[in-house]
Order: structure tokens, then sequence, then C-alpha cells
């Protein structure tokens, strides 16, 4: 705090010296995971991951229920120890950040958003803002916490509880606390499982602005066709280990698909941008 | 971009508290998380196509902020409760003495009372207002520190056992005779016990990193049996003078208040009280649950540790000298909750204030509605406070089909 500001007597107690983030070039491994194992309650959910989530890219972690995508997705939030291997963060051990300076660097969307108390949803949004305080970047609140507002169309109901929402709505609440927090690690569990077509659309297209603006992005996806359509690169998880990775046009095999997700699928190029289309093989 | 409404404008939710109280977002993803997305999908898609129709219009700006007002109005009746608090009772004193008296003292002019009346207020009336106003406002500030940490409404001393987990520390030091810190043996021995049965039902009432309303009320039922269990044994090896003076911690009184006892619970409700509103911020990320709250760098495990010995420093401190005083510290941070929005920085504060304020009124309440007889004040507090809980129970159930 040696910038002349005083700040609120709460701050006292809690934030000390912190290394904010600096600037990442774009195609550097901002987070990595190198052998990484995780075991969780005697089991082996994790096994030998080797993962980068690359500044200005959006990587799409997909595979059956039970893979180990949500896991591993906790992993790289630093969530979760490693039982073997490890994760890096911004070049250093996820370990060796505190829980400030991990806030600045990257922001996690649960799977489900919820809340214990009726704050307004412009409260919860603001919350995004919390890991800034005493910072320069305190200064950015209010224009983050309209962007993101703006950005997940929340706008609207700024001032109404989280609680009264619908699930769709939480989702993108919860989406815009994620994006006022402006890190430059993005990591996001399921964010489309409760939206409508247009927001899901919406949410990737935001993943895609983020990742062009140099952040990381890691988006655990059950819809493939949104996965090949909107990644650069895809991860397929399979019973903890990593089955393959790489651009969604070559990862997403109808061979490999049908053995991973035990359902025979066909990929076909879309017709007009050859984007690959996974469509279940149906009899009729 | 219209300036987005801040915490003040309230909207009166009350005590809806989404989508459970859960929080650990891995390991629930089942049932509650994403019930009716289908159900509200034509809302959504509606609102998406339309947002300028969906848009609420913005809250017509307050002069002064809600919060502001109801400090306000908190500390203007608490001075009022004081004042009246100090004048009435079986010696009645003019208010307008009691001010003269106070200012003589603070050697700001006033005059002295005649013996009679300068003994009354100085060594009777005041060491009870200031004792309730500190008893008060520790319940009233733990309470609201306890329903943040757990995530939960109901999360209160006295609903899941923490103060009669202190009055069984209290009440055994004055069956056992203990006196190994003096004039601190009690309020000692009720911090320990207290601290106690905290972590108790902290640990019992908590799987998997959430506390479901069921477990923590069931918790606080046997903890609360095994508290009167133990009570019920020290008063059977007590002997008649212990006894009567145990009966005292069972009913919650602020009779027999004197200076010294105003200074061995001081520096516990001081220390608590001052330390509270520092993590006014973090309980509300706490709010989000646990691992959302960690992604947003508090660090969770301390703010739980630290929370819960100011919790039960506060507990103890009022229970040490009041006795077991009920839901002040559930109907003051409900009510406040309901009137200003969950924001902590004015709920913490807030409801030490109110806590202090319901405390002092109950207490003119107990001495001067059976008068000469004096009504043991946590009775008084029970009796107003259990239809309140009631009542909040109804409420929730009929809004939301109840707690999860």
């Amino acid at each position: 705090m040696s910038r002349g500001r005083i700040p609120a007597l709460g701050t006292w107690f809690a934030k000390r010296a912190r290394t904010l983030p600096a600037p990442v070039a774009v195609g550097t491994a901002y987070a990595r995971a190198d052998g990484l194992g995780v075991r969780l309650g005697g089991r082996t959910v994790l096994d030998g991951i080797d993962l980068e989530v690359t500044a200005g890219q959006v990587l799409a972690l997909v595979g059956p229920n039970g893979a180990g995508k949500s896991t591993l997705l906790a992993a790289l939030a630093a969530d979760l120890p490693a039982t073997t291997g490890g994760v890096r963060i911004d070049g250093r051990p996820a370990t060796a950040w505190t829980a400030p300076e991990l806030a600045l660097r990257r922001a996690v969307l649960p799977q489900s958003a919820a809340l214990s108390f009726p704050f307004t949803v412009a409260d919860v949004v603001r919350m995004g803002r919390a890991p800034w305080a005493g910072t320069p970047g305190e200064d950015e609140d209010e224009a983050a916490v309209a962007e993101a507002m703006a950005a997940t169309e929340v706008t609207g109901f700024a001032g109404r509880p989280f609680s009264a929402l619908s699930g769709g709505e939480r989702a993108r609440v919860a989406l815009a606390r994620v994006l006022s927090q402006r890190a430059p690690l993005l990591l996001l569990d399921e964010p489309t499982a409760a939206l409508d077509l247009r927001h899901q659309e919406l949410v990737l297209r935001l993943c895609r602005e983020r990742a062009a603006a140099g952040a990381a992005v890691a988006v655990v996806l059950h819809d493939l066709g949104l996965a090949a359509a909107y990644a650069d690169r895809a991860a397929l998880l399979h019973g903890g280990r990593i089955a393959a990775q790489g651009p969604p046009g070559e990862v997403f095999g109808a061979e490999l698909l049908s053995r991973v997700y035990r359902q025979p699928v066909e990929v076909i190029g879309h017709p007009r941008t050859g984007v690959p289309l996974v469509m279940p093989l149906r009899e009729t | 971009m219209t300036a987005l409404p801040r915490t003040d404008t309230g909207t009166g939710a009350g005590i809806s508290t989404g989508a459970g109280t859960g929080t650990d977002a891995g390991a629930h993803s089942g049932t509650d998380s994403r019930p009716d997305a289908g159900a509200h999908s034509g809302a959504d898609a509606h609102s998406a196509t339309d947002p300028a129709a969906a848009a609420s219009p913005p809250p017509p700006p307050h002069r002064f902020p809600r919060t502001t007002l109801l400090t306000a109005g908190l500390t203007l009746a608490l001075l009022a409760g004081c004042l009246l608090s100090a004048g009435l009772g079986a010696y009645r004193i003019p208010l307008g003495d009691v001010l003269g008296s106070l200012l003589h003292h603070l050697h700001l002019g006033g005059a002295e009372l005649d013996r009679v009346g300068e003994s009354v207020l100085w060594n009777v009336r005041l060491p009870r207002v200031v004792l309730a106003l500190l008893v008060g406002s520790s319940l009233g500030c733990a309470g609201a520190l306890m329903q943040g940490v757990f995530g939960n409404p109901l999360a209160e001393p006295g609903v899941i056992g923490i103060s009669s987990g202190a009055a069984v520390g209290a009440v055994g030091a004055i069956a056992l005779g203990l006196g190994f810190l003096g004039m601190w043996t009690v309020p000692a021995c009720a911090f320990a016990t207290g601290l106690l049965t905290v972590l108790v039902v902290y640990t019992l009432s908590r799987s998997g990193g959430r506390t479901e309303v069921v477990t923590l009320i069931l918790t606080g039922i046997a903890v609360n049996a095994f508290a009167g269990a133990l009570i019920g044994l020290f008063l059977f090896f007590a002997d008649n003078a212990q006894v009567s003076q145990i009966t005292f911690w069972q009913l919650g009184s602020l009779s027999g208040a004197v200076w010294p006892k105003v200074l061995a619970v001081l520096p516990c409700a001081v220390a608590g009280l001052a330390v509270a509103p520092c993590y006014a911020r973090k309980l509300d990320l706490l709010a989000l649950g646990e691992r959302p709250a960690r992604h947003l760098g508090v660090d969770v495990e301390r703010l739980r540790v630290v929370l819960i010995l100011v919790v039960a420093l506060l507990t103890a401190a009022a229970v040490a000298v009041a006795g077991v005083i009920s839901f002040v510290g559930l109907l003051v941070p409900h009510l406040l909750r309901m009137a200003a929005g969950p924001g902590h920085r004015f709920l913490i504060p807030g409801s030490a204030l109110g806590g202090a304020l319901v405390l002092v009124v109950a207490d003119l309440a107990a001495r001067t509605v059976a008068q000469p007889a004096e009504l043991p004040l946590g009775v008084l507090t029970a009796l107003f406070g259990s239809p309140f809980f009631f009542w909040l129970l109804r409420r929730t159930r009929r809004k939301q089909g109840g707690w999860a």
C-alpha cells in the first residue's frame, strides 16, 4: 500500500503486498498441467494429464460424464491439490500463489450458481471486482461491471434479487460476475448448460472475444458442435486421461468419439463452413 | 449505461435463500442446480429478444440511502431507549435530571442529583443500561456473523446451542466454585465451552462444504439437550445459594448489573465488535459459496476460524453476564436484511445497533411491566422471539417451499 491511498479499514487485515498480474504474450501457456494426477476419496480421478491453457485461445474440455472434466478445471483453478505432477499458473506453481493473488489471475465459473442471501444482481456482479480492491484496477470497477452485465444481457434485471431469477438468468449473472473479474485466465464449467440457444452462442462468442483480447480460456462443454465451432483446441477426456487433444477438427473423429462416448456417432462437415458436426447415429 | 443501483436500494426480498443454501458446485450439481431452465426458457427468450421490455425501470434515487436512514433511526431510538431506561423504574428520575447528571459527570455543566438519585442512577441504572448495550450488540452482531459464516439465515447462537454451551461453562464454574482467574473465571469458562460448542456444531452440521438447515437445527437440538443435561447435573450437585445463582443463568437477566461486571465483559464485547465489521466484504463473497469465495481471493479457512472465534467471544461475553438470552441474534439481522438488503457492511454494525436497542427496550420492559417484580429478560425475549421464528418459518415455506 505505498501508493498513498488509504485503504478501507477492512482491507488492512487482508490485502498485503500482492504481485499484480503482468500482461502475457498471446500464444504462451498461461496455465499448464504437467503429469497431473488427482485422487479424490481414494479414487484416481485424473491421471497423467499434460495440458496447456494458452493465452489468446479457447480450449474446450469435452468428454462423457465422469471423465474428469470438472475435476481438471478445479485442479487448474488450484481448488484441488495435485496428487502427482502439478499445475502452474502465470509461471509459478499454483500452490505458490496466495488466494488474493490467484484471484487476480484466474476467474472460475462454477457449474451451479448458488447464493445464500438475496443479493441483487448488480451486487453479485460487483462481487467479481473484490480481488481488485486496493489496487489500481479498482478504478475500472464500475466500467467492468457495466460491461460484463451488458455483454451477458443481464443489465435489465440489475436491481432484482438473484434468488428471484430463473436458472438461465442466474447462469448469465454468474458469468457476468466472472467476466467482471477481468482475469487473464477464464475457467468456465459448463457455462451453456442452463442456457437457451441464443445465449449459448452469446456465451461462446464472449469466450472468443476474451481470447481475442489476450485471455486464456478453458471451457467445459457437452455440446461438441459448440466446441467445434468456437474452440481453438479441444481436449477429449476419457476415464481421467486425455484421449486426444488438438484442433477440434482433428480431435473429433467419429471412431474416437464413438469409443469414448460409447455411443456410435457420425461426424460430418457443415455444408457451408466445413465445421465438424457431431451427430449420434440413429436408426431412423 | 445508467448508474447501477447500489446495495442501499434494498429490494426487501427478505429471507429467500436462493437455490438452497448450497455452496460447493462440483459435488452437488445434481437436482437443484438448474431445475427450471426448461420452465423459464420462454421468459428467457423473451427478455433476450426484447431486452428493453424486460428492463425494470431504475429505482428512484434516494436522497439518503436507506442504510443511512436506518442507522440514524436506530441510533436515535437507542439513545432515547437508554435515557428512558436510565430514568424509569421503581425510583423515577426525570429525563432532564438524567441528562444533567450525565453532563455533570462529564464535567460539561449540568447538575448533581440528590444522594439517592445519584446512587440509583450511577450504581444501579447506568451499569444496567451499559450492560444491556454490550450484551445486546454482542448478540445481534454474533447472530449476523454466524448467519454469514454458515451461509444460512437460521443460524443463531441460541437456536444452535452456542448460548447453552457457554452457559454450561458459566454454570459449571459457579457450581464447582472455581475461582482460578478471579473475576474473569466465569466469563473465561463460558468462553471456553462456548468455543467448544461452536466447533462441535460446525463440524457436525457441515458435510461436503455446506450446511443444511435440517442438520443444523437438529444439531442444535442435540447440543441444547446435552447442555441442558450438564446444567441439570451441576444443579444437582450445587448448594442452595449456587442453585439460585444458576437459575439466573438459565432464565437470562441483567439484574445485579454492577460496574465490575460491565468491566469483565467489556474487553470481549469490544474486541469482537471491533473485529467483526472488517470481515463484512468477505462475508458478502462467502454468500456465493466457499469455492467461489476462494476464487475471489478469500482465504476461506482463515475467515471461518477467525469469525467462529469472534462469535464465541461475543456469545460468551453476553452469556457470561446475562445468561441465555435467545432470539436477539436471529430476529435483529433478519429484520435488517428485510429492510436494507443482505450486504454485510451494513448488516453487521446494524445488527449490533439493533441488538442493543432490542435489549435496552426489553430490559426496560422486564423491569417495569410487572413492577415491583421483575420478569427474567431471557423469558421476555423468548416470549416475543419464538412467535417471530414461527412466522419466519411459515413465510419461507409459503414463498419458496421451505429451506433446503
